[in-house]
Parts: structure tokens; sequence; C-alpha cells
């Protein structure tokens, strides 16, 4: 039992490290991609490649002035960053990252917590996670700021029911709200997304909308509110902002990749004729793959489509995601009745 | 005996912030506070092993509720003291109100029999596939009526909210 307990310490600390070493690269490659897109070269001085960039992007913001408006709310004004960095790495806790390695008479899952309601748990973490920014954006003390503030507090309670319920669906059809078992159900190549082609569209533009990327980040849309909801924040507490931004979509490209891409599944799993073990290594290693061109697909939406207007937004999140999302579970319900597995 | 220590850790927080709530000058303060005690009672819920109550309080009230609060607060900006008037009759009503509460939370925890009590770690019902096993089945009836409730209440909100058409 201690090496169990041994071994889950390990994991956490491995994925935590982690999330923070991709996020660190997502904002060099979000650079390098938007150079692409825009026919040129993007951070290319710091090491190889850039390689170096975010490093030297980390001290610049350290040895940045800090600034606390005089207006603040001293202690909200700090805690608000310290709750969007903990709430991001928060999610990470129930995804399945590969199957099980069995060493000796050990078997160690390649999972923190398969808890019997992962995907409510992921729900309720994307829930909270507006607390940060509202918490921000009201104790700096500022207009645009606190309007930052506002507009992420409804457009993410708006988009999280058309979430919760494109959720419901895959829910419907496993049978069961873990994480581990519904990625074990898309055993091969039986990934949710054939099935639930809509469910997944409706998800992704959530995630979109959750995590406050283009084209909806209102929340810091800079022709209107400068930054939004950091406007008064410098140094490493806007590092912890934007950083966390980075984490969400590292997340939540593992969420989609787990939920509709058959997370650590992949074709022909069971014709390749390797150990147990090494299949599990190859499956973690697809579904970082899957997570790598998730995490791309953010990054090529926003500098691909330009910015929605507010009450757009909101429209669309009421009047067509939401109304989709339900046709969507009372068309899978009536499908799986008719043509029962 | 872990589990012992995490429910008094557990509950020395959600009494502190239940007290905060009452004893914070600013508003956003309370509201702050009143979700954190909503998290100390998610954890007491798990504690009794009800995870899906646990999680649902969580996301329903920490998730929803509590930032439509905060929400209000901050658009009025009800920041500064002395907003509300507490005049002498207002101390009175609030004096009488918390005092008829505090009787029936006497009388009902009187009436309690604390022997009947099972073990909390032992009772399965909290888990999410016995609970829904038992809402629809045992329960169907009273749960169907409540989501009608529910519906209604929704629809009446969006008739009062809506502009006149004029």
């Amino acid at each position: 039992m201690d090496i169990q307990i041994l071994y889950k310490s390990g994991l956490i600390i491995v994925i935590l490290l982690l999330s923070l070493v991709i996020a660190m690269y997502a904002t060099l490659a979000e650079r390098k991609i938007a150079g692409f897109f825009q026919d040129r070269l993007g951070p290319n001085r710091a090491g190889i490649f850039g390689l170096l960039q975010p490093v030297a992007d980390g001290v610049k913001l350290f040895f940045k002035e800090e600034f606390m408006p005089a207006t603040a709310d001293k202690f909200l004004y700090i805690l608000g960053p310290s709750l969007t960095m903990l709430i991001a790495l928060l999610g990470s806790a129930v995804i399945p990252w590969g199957n099980t390695l069995t060493i000796g008479n050990n078997v160690f899952p390649l999972q923190v917590a398969d808890v019997n309601i992962g995907v409510l748990y992921v729900f309720a973490v994307t829930s909270i996670g507006v607390y940060g920014i509202m918490i921000g954006g009201w104790s700096s003390n500022n207009k645009y700021a606190l309007m930052g503030a506002v507009r992420a507090a409804s457009q993410m309670i708006s988009y999280e029911l058309a979430m919760g319920m494109a959720l419901i669906a895959i829910v419907m059809m496993s049978g069961s709200l873990s994480l581990h078992d519904i990625v074990a159900q898309q055993h091969g190549i039986h990934w949710n997304v054939w099935y639930q082609p809509i469910g997944f569209f409706v998800f992704v533009v959530c995630a979109f909308a959750e995590t406050n990327r283009t084209p909806f980040d209102l929340p810091e849309c800079d022709s209107e509110l400068i930054g939004g909801y950091h406007t008064e924040y410098s140094s490493m507490k806007l590092g912890f902002y934007l950083f966390s931004e980075y984490i969400n979509m590292f997340i939540s490209s593992a969420m989609i990749a787990s939920l509709y891409f058959g997370g650590y599944n992949f074709p022909f799993i069971n014709e390749l004729g390797m150990s147990h073990n090494w299949l599990t290594i190859v499956g973690m290693l697809v579904l970082f793959a899957k997570i790598g061109f998730f995490m791309f697909l953010f990054m090529w939406v926003r500098w691909t489509l330009p910015r929605f207007r507010y009450d757009q937004l909101m429209r669309f999140g009421w009047k067509v995601l939401l109304p989709l999302a339900i046709v969507n579970i009372v068309a899978t319900g009536v499908i799986y009745e008719l043509f029962k597995k | 005996m872990f589990q012992v220590y995490l429910f008094l850790f557990l509950s020395c927080v959600a009494l502190f912030s239940a007290m905060m709530v009452l004893l914070s000058k600013k508003p956003i303060h309370s509201v702050l506070y009143l979700t954190l005690t909503f998290f100390a009672l998610a954890g007491h819920y798990i504690l009794l092993n009800a995870q899906f109550l646990a999680v649902v309080h969580v996301i329903v009230y920490a998730g929803a509720i509590m930032v439509l609060f905060l929400f209000t607060v901050m658009l009025l900006n009800l920041n500064k003291e002395g907003q509300f008037p507490k005049t002498k009759l207002v101390k009175i009503i609030a004096a009488i109100a918390g005092g008829l509460l505090f009787v029936v939370l006497i009388g009902s925890l009187k009436s309690f029999d604390l022997a009947t009590v099972s073990n909390p770690a032992v009772s399965q019902i909290g888990l999410v596939k016995n609970l829904g096993k038992t809402l629809f089945s045992q329960y169907l009836l009273p749960f169907e009526l409540s989501s009608i409730l529910f519906l209604s209440a929704m629809v009446g909100a969006v008739m009062l909210g809506k502009k006149d058409k004029e």
C-alpha cells in the first residue's frame, strides 16, 4: 500500500511539472505559429529556434516592477492571480494519461484519481475557474478591469450550460461518470467523436469560451477594455494570469482528447503485438500527440478568426449552442434506444 | 484517525468563514467567505461518502449561485460602509428573526436521536449510481414534480426579466 501512495505523490508532482513546462513552451509555440500565419519569423533570438524565449520571458516578468494600485483591495488583488493558477492546475487530477503499468506484482495506473464522478469534477473545476478573474478584476478598482471581470463571469456561466449538456450526451452513451471508464470504452477506433459530432462541436466551442481564447476573448478584449481584467496587473502577477490561460488550454485539450478522441487509445491497438507496458507507453505518447493537435487548433483559430461582438457572443451561446446541445441529448436518447449496441 | 482530523479542520473552516460572512465590513468579503463555507461543507459531504452531493454542491452553489451574487455585488459596487441604514427597528426585527431560527434549531437538535445514526463510511447511498437508482425508482414522482417546479421557475424568471414590447 505504501508504494502506491509514494507512486501517486510522484505522479502528482510529475503531472504538475509537465503542465507547467508544456504551458511554458505553448507560449513559444503560440508566437511561432502567429509568426507563421502572418508570414514572419517569430521569436528566434534566444537560443536555437528561440527555444530559450519562455525562460527569458519568465525572468523578465520576475524582474519587472511590482505595482499595486493605491485604491486596490490588497488581499484580493493578490488572491486573484493565485486562485486562477491554483484552479487551472486542479483539473489534471482526473485525466487518465495512459493505461496501467505492471511492474512485478504492482499495477500502477497512469491517473491520479479514478473517482466515479470524474466528469462532474472537471465540470466543477471549470465552474469555479471564474473566481480568480472576477476577484482580480474587481479588486483592481478600475472600470475597465471591472468590465472585463463582469464579461468573464457572464460568458463563462453562459457557456458552462451548453458544455454540461454536451457532456450529458457522452455520459448517456458510456453509462459512467468516471473518465477512466469513458476512455476505456473508446477502445481502438471506437472514438466518441464518430457517435457525437454535434456534442463534440458544442464542447470545443465552449472550451474556447471557457479558456477566454479568441474568438471569445471578450474579457481581455484590448480594443475596448485596454487589457480587461488584468489591466492593473504587472510583473509575475500578470504572468500568472497569462500563464494559467495556457495551462487551461492544455487541460481542455486533454479533456477533448479523452472525451471525444479516445484518450490513449489508437487504431489497431491489438494488432501491434506489443506487451502491455509498451502499449501503455505508446498510448501515452499518442494521447500527447492528440493534445498537441488540439493546442494547435486553439492557436490556429486564434490567428484566423476575428473576435465576436459581445451581444453576438451571448446570442450564440444561449440561442444556438444550448438548443443544439439539448437536441443532441434527445437525439442521442432516441438513437440509443432504437439501436441498442 | 485521519478522517477525524479532517472533520475537525473542515468544521473549523466552515464555522470561521460562516462567522466572517456576518462580521465582514465589505459585502464582497462576505460573499467570498460564504463561498469558502460552501467548499467546507462539500468537504463534509465527501467525508460522509456522498461524492455526488459534494460535487453538485460545488457546481451549483459555488460555481453558479455565488458567482451571480458576486456579480450583483460588483455591479452595484456595494463597497461603502453605511450604505444600509441600521435603524432600531431593523435591529429589533433581526434579533427576533434570529432568535426564532435559533429556537427552531435547538428544537430539531433535541428531538434528533443520535443513536440511530449509521456509520457514514459504510453508507453507499451517496454514490452516484445508488442515488440515481433510488431517485428514479423509489422517489420518481417527487423528483419529476420538483423538476417541473424548476422549469416553471425558470420560465417565470424569463417572463419577468423580459422587456415589454410596446
